[in-house]
């Protein structure tokens, strides 16, 4: 519960950002709302010799619509998210992170670069296609799509020296979201969890975006799932028999609570409310 | 008493009085063992085994010493100790294996986190990096883990030397009780698993010791400052007088701090070595991996009934995972159990036999209930498989075997005598607030949508009141020390009252019922009491607070204190006023003279006499105080009728509580806010065993759940607000009729949740589950009665 030695800044702009990274080699590391890296470095899992706070650089943190998307600051804590009800799945999401506490700290930037399978973010930006923009020295910057930024547990496409300053989330006007998270205690990641947008017309499913939490080492879209209900009505039995498919192409790790195969079936239950959330045929849990 | 206290003339003792205690508490003016510091202070971190079982092969500590800020790297035959840290439990007539326990391993380590040398510095984060630095060479042995393995032949042995993993046996009750079986209609039988869990106080434990002229000061975050002082004399070779031990605001205990920890032992060899104050403070890490551990017991309950459900006998053959060593209490804690496991019923035979066994793993200890949880588990949840088997309400074969309330006191089958009891009287007040009918018709509409409601009750008895030196100490059931209590009760000069008491309250409320007692004794306001607890420089010889004693022992002796003081103050006001003093009584505040109310004298005007003397007869002793010495006569034996309501998602296996309602007896109440508090707290805890709470170890003796990620704590979110009543009978034992209520909760709890989860899963042909109901382990076996149900 104590860290290892570590040097700490927290520079006021962006260039003081990079040339910190710079200056500290690889063993430097960004620090956001201190939520996941925090707890690594007090268990000893992490060492990062220095830690570049974000928190005095201006303009990271906000939400505001242009076009067709939401342009969120990579520093907003959840919090705010869940305050901004317009964001749809997005609010419903990040309202079941952790408690009050986690979630004025924590921050979407570094749920979304931390890169857990089990956090609830992440499975939220494959289903809402959000791009996230990356900085870093001398006025580069390029932008990843969501589908593109998870790589493995714990691994993202945000690379040494970058920093996520940005997550556009397209605005998804008259699509009906859905969110189902399973886990023990209200406070807990994800064993399981789903999430759903539904474009509905004339009671009939036009489009549907399937996402799946912790049932591989990244975030998952359920493919067979959405393949098998676009077009279809959006009713109890439709959706039930889609949801039959959210465990297809799937690989969840095993731990104390739940072996892979209760994972698979829990995501398939998951998968039936969160769309059944999502097309109004259930209210949410 | 008619001591009518405040302006409205009504008795302080009853009421819902806020806590005293907590404005400094809740506004973070409290002083915690981490708050205090000393001059010249070093800290300490300990290097721990990460082998559940190994010899240590050496340990090369020269990097870690030539860490800046590091003074010292010690290890066990450095500290230079007369004994090893304490059982204090050795019953007569019984044989136990007790193994050797060392504040720092001497060759061996048994389970993961042992400790095996101490850094110590400047700086309390360079030494954890220093801790890092010391390389450890083990060899490692082989380890087991379950105790039921641990007693077949050819197990790995966690202590060679006894050639056996078996701690002891001890057996309470009839021989004859299998023939009662045998001869029964019905007999029933199940293993009931009652697994592992933490203490997990909000504040983890912390030690200073500060050692300067011969003179040893240890601040501690423990229940039992008298009990740490007298083994650390022991343990240093020092003389007791010579050592102070005070525990300070303490953040909880729930039993783990019921102990002698070597880390109290070990800060305290290392300051007198190195001439220099040494804090240690606990993470939750270590806490979850090195504070002694609850439950771990595997029982077999037998039990049989005639077929019109007369209870017949109970036959309890239990298996207690005691770790890899005997701490304070260790193996002592299934008996505490033993001693209710006939709960609220009259038996024709009852008997239980218990056998301590060692794992490689940390050691078990009193955790809140301290083996009464286990036994009221095993009991209640057998009474509803009995139920069932007899086709009988399950509330109907309890009150055809209640104890009837005119039979107190009542000796029980397993020869306890219970001082006052009313179980069908909670029993109807519970269901006064709790129709199982209309639960059960609610559960009917629920159904449909895939949610199965249940319904589970547990109607408890336990014990407490630690304990009548006379039955629980050395000629009795072996406990090494006398279980009295002592207070000391000061009134000053001015009227104002400061008592001390042996007892060592850490989040209970005492301070707050403790002073509405004497208050109403005295004639003042609570506001005017002091209640000093917790140093053992400042008051008489105490023992602490654990077993739910603090009021009904450590009260008596205040009130007994407290009357002494009357006493005297009766003879003061005769003096003065030229009465009798059995004609002295208090009325509205004042020692007035009986037929004549306006004659009379307030406390601070007795006070003032007794320590001015100016108008008192030759040879009157100043001074108004006088301390007491309470040994119970009994235990007492608090009661109640609990129940729960559940959700089941069968889809998903998930268990919501979503109704609890408690009836409990613990005598008349001093406050009743505090009684809702302690309830509240202990429902929660036994909650969190049936449904959240877990220590896991794996096969290699590895802890899996070392933080609060893995070791699901329940928190309000998973809790339903609790719906308490009383009812009141009081104890014959104590003078003020008063039980104990500390543990009732946790007593009582998980088997009426158990009950419940099984009732809401009988419709889809399940009948029997084990904790911790976890989604996944409820799931499975929704699954397989479906998969029953199919084949
Ligand atoms: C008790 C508890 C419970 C939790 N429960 C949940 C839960 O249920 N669901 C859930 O989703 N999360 C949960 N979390 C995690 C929480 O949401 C974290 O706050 C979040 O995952 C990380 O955000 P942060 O701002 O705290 O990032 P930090 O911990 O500061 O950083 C995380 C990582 O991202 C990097 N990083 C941070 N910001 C940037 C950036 N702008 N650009 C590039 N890299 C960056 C850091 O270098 C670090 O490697 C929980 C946390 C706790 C402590």
């Amino acid at each position: 519960m104590i860290p290892a030695e570590f040097d700490y800044t927290a520079p006021d702009t962006l260039d003081a950002v990079f040339a910190a990274l710079a200056d500290g080699g690889e063993d430097a590391k960004l620090l956001a709302g201190g939520h996941s890296l925090l707890p690594l470095m007090k268990l000893r899992l992490a060492f990062p010799s220095l830690l570049v706070d974000l928190r005095r650089v201006p303009g990271l943190s906000g939400v505001t619509r242009s076009n067709g998307d939401f342009r969120i600051g990579a520093m907003t804590p959840h919090a705010v998210l869940e305050h901004t009800g317009e964001l749809g799945l997005v609010a419903r999401v990040a309202g079941t992170i952790a408690d009050p506490q986690v979630r004025h700290r924590g921050t979407i930037g570094g749920s979304l670069a931390h890169g857990d399978p089990a956090s609830d973010l992440p499975a939220a930006m494959l289903v809402t296609e959000a791009r996230m923009t990356l900085r870093s020295a001398g006025g580069a910057e390029r932008t990843v799509a969501a589908d593109d930024l998870f790589v493995d547990y714990l691994t993202t496409a945000v690379g040494e020296g970058e920093v996520m300053t940005e997550v556009a989330v397209p605005a998804l006007d008259g699509w009906g979201f859905g969110y189902a998270k399973f886990n023990r205690r209200a406070e807990d990641w994800a064993m399981v969890a789903a999430c759903a947008v539904v474009q509905a017309q004339d009671g009939v499913c036009r489009d549907v975006r399937v996402g799946l939490t912790n049932m591989a080492s990244r975030p998952l879209r359920a493919e067979a799932v959405e393949d098998a209900l676009r077009g279809q009505p959006l009713e109890a039995d439709a959706i039930a028999r889609a949801a039959e498919l959210a465990a297809e192409g799937t690989d969840p790790p095993g731990d104390l609570n739940a072996t892979p195969d209760y994972k698979r079936h829990l995501a398939r239950v998951m998968t039936r409310r969160a769309l059944a959330e999502a097309a109004g045929t259930e209210p949410g849990r | 008493m008619s001591g009518a206290s405040d302006s409205n003339g009504q008795p302080w003792v009853g009421r819902r009085l806020r806590r005293k205690e907590d404005p400094p508490l809740i506004t973070g003016r409290g002083r915690y063992t981490d708050d205090h510091s000393l001059p010249g202070m070093l800290f300490a971190a300990i290097v721990r085994s990460p082998e559940a079982h190994a010899r240590v092969v050496s340990i090369d500590a020269s990097a870690a010493k030539q860490r800046p800020g590091v003074h010292a790297v010690l290890t066990g035959e450095d500290l230079r100790l007369e004994s090893p840290l304490p059982c204090a439990w050795v019953p007569p007539g019984v044989e136990m294996n007790v193994p050797d326990h060392w504040p720092l391993a001497r060759g061996e380590v048994n389970h993961v986190g042992d400790p095996v040398a101490v850094v110590v510095g400047q700086d309390r984060y360079a030494v954890v990096d220093a801790a890092e630095d010391v390389f450890v060479e083990y060899d490692p042995l082989p380890v087991v883990v379950d105790p039921q393995e641990a007693l077949r032949d050819g197990a790995p042995l966690v202590h060679e030397q006894f050639g056996t993993n078996r701690v002891h046996r001890w057996s309470l009750g009839a021989d004859d009780v299998e023939q009662v079986l045998e001869r029964s209609d019905v007999v029933i039988e199940r293993r009931i698993v009652n697994h592992r869990t933490s203490g997990a106080p909000i504040e983890p434990r912390a030690v200073l010791a500060d050692y300067r002229s011969g003179e040893l000061t240890v601040t501690t975050s423990t229940q039992v400052p008298h009990f740490v002082r007298l083994f650390l004399a022991l343990m240093l070779g020092m003389s007791e007088e010579r050592i102070r031990v005070i525990a300070p605001d303490v953040g909880g205990g729930f039993g783990a701090k019921l102990q002698m920890y070597g880390e109290e032992a070990l800060c305290a060899a290392v300051a007198r070595h190195l001439n220099r104050p040494v804090k240690w403070v606990e993470t939750r890490s270590e806490h979850m991996m090195v504070s002694h551990h609850g439950r771990d017991q595997v029982a077999t309950v037998r039990m049989g009934a005639t077929r019109d459900g007369r209870l017949t006998g109970v036959h309890i053959q239990l298996v207690a995972d005691l770790g890899a060593y005997l701490m304070l209490l260790t193996p002592l804690i299934p008996t505490l159990g033993a001693f209710v496991m006939t709960g609220c019923y009259e038996w024709e035979s009852a008997r239980v036999d218990i056998t301590g066994v060692f794992t490689n793993k940390v050691a078990t200890d009193a955790i809140r209930g301290a083996g009464r949880p286990e036994a009221t588990h095993m009991l209640e949840v057998t009474m509803d498989q009995l139920a069932a088997e007899l086709g009988l309400d399950p509330l109907e074969l309890r009150r055809r075997n209640f104890i009837p309330k005119e039979r107190f006191p009542a000796e029980t089958a397993l020869g306890m005598v219970y001082d006052s009891g009313d179980y069908h009287g909670t029993l109807a007040r519970l269901l006064e607030h709790i129709d199982p009918a209309e639960v059960r018709r609610e559960a009917e509409g629920l159904r449909a949508r895939g949610v199965y409601r249940g319904i589970g009750f547990s109607t408890y008895t336990e014990i407490c009141g630690l304990a009548p030196s006379r039955i629980a100490g050395p000629a009795g059931v072996g406990v090494q020390a006398g279980l009295w209590e002592s207070a000391l009760v000061r009134v000053h000069v001015s009227g104002a009252v400061t008592v001390y008491s042996g007892t060592s309250p850490h989040g209970q409320g005492l301070d707050t019922s403790f002073a509405q007692i004497v208050a109403d004794r005295l004639g003042i306001s609570p506001q005017q009491v002091e209640v000093m607890h917790g140093d053992t420089a400042t008051g008489p010889q105490g023992l602490g607070t654990y077993g739910s004693r603090s009021l009904s022992v450590g009260g008596e002796a205040i009130v007994k204190a407290t009357e002494r003081v009357i006493d005297k103050a009766r003879r003061i006001v005769a003096h003065r006023l030229e009465a009798a003093p059995e004609d002295v009584e208090l009325r509205e505040g004042r020692f007035s003279i009986a037929g004549s109310p306006d004659r009379g004298m307030t406390l601070a005007e007795i006070a003032g006499e007794a320590y001015v003397v100016d108008n008192m007869p030759a040879g009157f002793e100043p001074g108004l105080e006088a301390t007491a010495f309470y040994d119970p006569e009994n235990f007492v034996f608090p009661f109640g009728a609990h129940a729960a309501v559940v959700d089941v998602d069968v889809e998903t296996g998930k268990v919501d509580v979503v109704r609890y309602v408690a009836v409990d007896d613990c005598g008349p109440a001093i406050n009743p806010m505090l009684i809702d508090g302690q309830v509240h707290g202990g429902i929660a805890h036994a909650i969190g065993q049936a449904l959240y709470e877990r220590i896991h170890y794996d096969d290699e003796g590895q802890l899996v759940t070392g933080t609060f990620v893995d070791y699901a704590l329940p928190s309000a979110a998973e809790l339903p607000s609790f719906e308490t009543d009383r009812t009141e009978t009081p104890s014959t034992t104590t003078s003020m009729g008063v039980k104990g209520v500390g543990e009732a909760g946790t007593i009582a709890a998980s088997p009426a949740v158990v009950n419940a989860v099984v009732d809401a899963l009988r419709p889809l042909g399940i009948e029997f589950l084990n904790m911790p109901l976890s989604p996944q382990r409820v799931w499975e076996a929704v699954q397989q009665a479906q998969e029953g149900v199919r084949a």
